[in-house]
């Protein structure tokens, strides 16, 4: 059975709800805003998810995890003999690289980004085909739902706050002339060093988060984060582009009616007759 | 003569009309109108007060079968209709999931007006882009007590079932009630 529709009237949370108590086997295409992901389930468990454009194979994956340098990621694209991403795990195994905790930890994590990219969506076309499993050349997990949804659903409400504080990526950062705060007193991590690094008065917010393959929620909070610190400040303010939510009717308060009483043996006529139509 | 009735509910084109019908012994007295406004593009005209259907059941008793109108506007007039009534069906276009949340909100307001049982029939089963029944159970946020039926309005047999199978919940709920 088809399920289609729009996120407008069915959210992503939804979705993922109905596929989990209904386990359901296929893939659930989302299309929005010229953004088009896939992901599979089998029994109500996601196995993969990519989002079409992005490089999603092993090796883009395993460097945006930090598992691999941009140089070794491009040596492999290279000269690699191996043509998927099955041949290419089992080769870094085997020549002892990564471990295999190493690669189904970072396709996990990559799966996760993008579902959890999904999630604050609330217009597009969405499509779910029953059966449809992942290329047989791929790399899979099978992640549990209900914590996905858990997990997303207070992302959504992080996310609007940061959508509220930040809500264009299209702007560029610059240090700020004056820090409130020296930077010798605050402790970075490697994430926001990686965003710092890319920091020269050109680079727009979107630019950073695509040189280190972070996710707009991840550059998001790194950001807001510099920001608040007074480390960092925006050079241009950009028109924001914020989606109005669509408001919820309420439901009309009526007062409650007392049902008739019926007798059983007038409904066992109805249903004799009816039975006779 | 004893008259009963049972109230066919639910979104704007979800097949009420087309419902009763199917299984009505008179023509339909229908109240449609044309649309004025951009309904239009899903048909052409809409129940605007009620629709209204016969069942002679035998020479002391009469079922009606009442279609609410679909359209907000006229919501009006659901509390009226809903007086009296044996019980309910929640009528879902299943192919519209755009109209998955208004059906659900106008379940809410029906079971306010009166604690009758009703079923849930997932209509246009037959066209190939209808969410199975199971789907619009979770959908709607129905719970598992209560029957989601696949339908198709335009099918006798199919609104026989329906109909038979809210009769057997109300069955249910008068042993209940004795018990």
């Amino acid at each position: 059975m088809a399920l289609k529709g729009n996120l407008r009237d069915f959210s992503v949370t939804q979705l993922l709800n109905l596929i989990n108590l209904a386990r359901k086997t296929g893939a659930l295409t989302i299309e929005s805003d010229g953004t088009t992901a896939r992901m599979y389930f089998k029994e109500g468990r996601l196995l993969h998810a990519s989002i079409a454009g992005q490089d999603d194979q092993l090796t883009a994956i395993l460097q945006k995890a930090g598992k691999l340098t941009p140089e070794q990621a491009q040596i492999i694209r290279t000269r690699s003999q191996v043509h998927t991403d099955k041949e290419l795990g089992l080769l870094l195994i085997n020549a002892g690289y990564l471990s295999q905790d190493d690669i189904l930890s970072s396709v996990k994590q990559h799966v996760l980004d993008v579902v959890y990219y999904l999630f604050p969506f609330t217009d597009g076309r969405f499509h779910f085909e029953p059966d449809q499993l992942p290329p047989a050349d791929r790399i899979t997990v099978s992640l549990d739902l209900e914590s996905i949804i858990m997990e997303g659903s207070r992302r959504i409400k992080e996310w609007e706050r940061l959508q509220e504080e930040l809500p264009d990526l299209d702007v560029v950062l610059k240090f700020a002339d004056r820090p409130r705060t020296p930077l010798r007193h605050i402790n970075l991590n490697v994430d926001e060093w990686r965003v710092i690094s890319f920091i020269n008065g050109r680079n727009t917010i979107r630019q950073i988060a695509q040189h280190n393959g972070m996710s707009e929620f991840q550059i998001r909070k790194i950001v807001y984060g510099l920001l608040s610190a007074g480390l960092v400040e925006l050079v241009e303010p950009a028109e924001q582009r914020r989606k109005a939510a669509e408001a919820v009717p309420a439901g009309k308060p009526a007062a409650p009616v007392q049902p008739p009483a019926v007798k059983r043996n007038i409904i066992m006529r109805i249903i004799d007759r009816i039975r006779g139509i | 003569m004893q008259n009963v009735k049972i109230v066919i509910t639910g979104p704007f084109a979800a097949g009420k009309t087309e419902f009763i019908r199917s299984i009505s012994e008179i023509d339909v007295v229908s109240t449609e109108r044309r649309i004025s406004d951009n309904s239009r593009v899903v048909k052409e005209e809409t129940t605007v007060a009620m629709d209204f259907g016969r069942i002679t059941i035998d020479q002391d008793l009469v079922l009606y079968l009442f279609g609410t109108p679909g359209q907000k506007r006229f919501d009006f007039m659901w509390e009226i209709l809903s007086e009296g009534m044996l019980g309910f069906v929640l009528m879902v276009d299943s192919t519209k999931s755009e109209t998955f949340r208004e059906a659900r909100q106008i379940l809410d307001v029906f079971k306010k007006y009166a604690g009758v049982p009703y079923v849930v029939a997932a209509n246009k089963q037959d066209l190939p882009d209808a969410w199975s029944p199971e789907d619009l159970r979770i959908a709607l946020r129905i719970n598992s007590d209560v029957k989601v039926l696949p339908c198709v309005a335009r099918d006798k047999e199919s609104v026989k079932h329906v109909l038979l199978e809210l009769l057997y919940t109300i069955l249910e709920s008068l042993e209940e009630g004795v018990s």
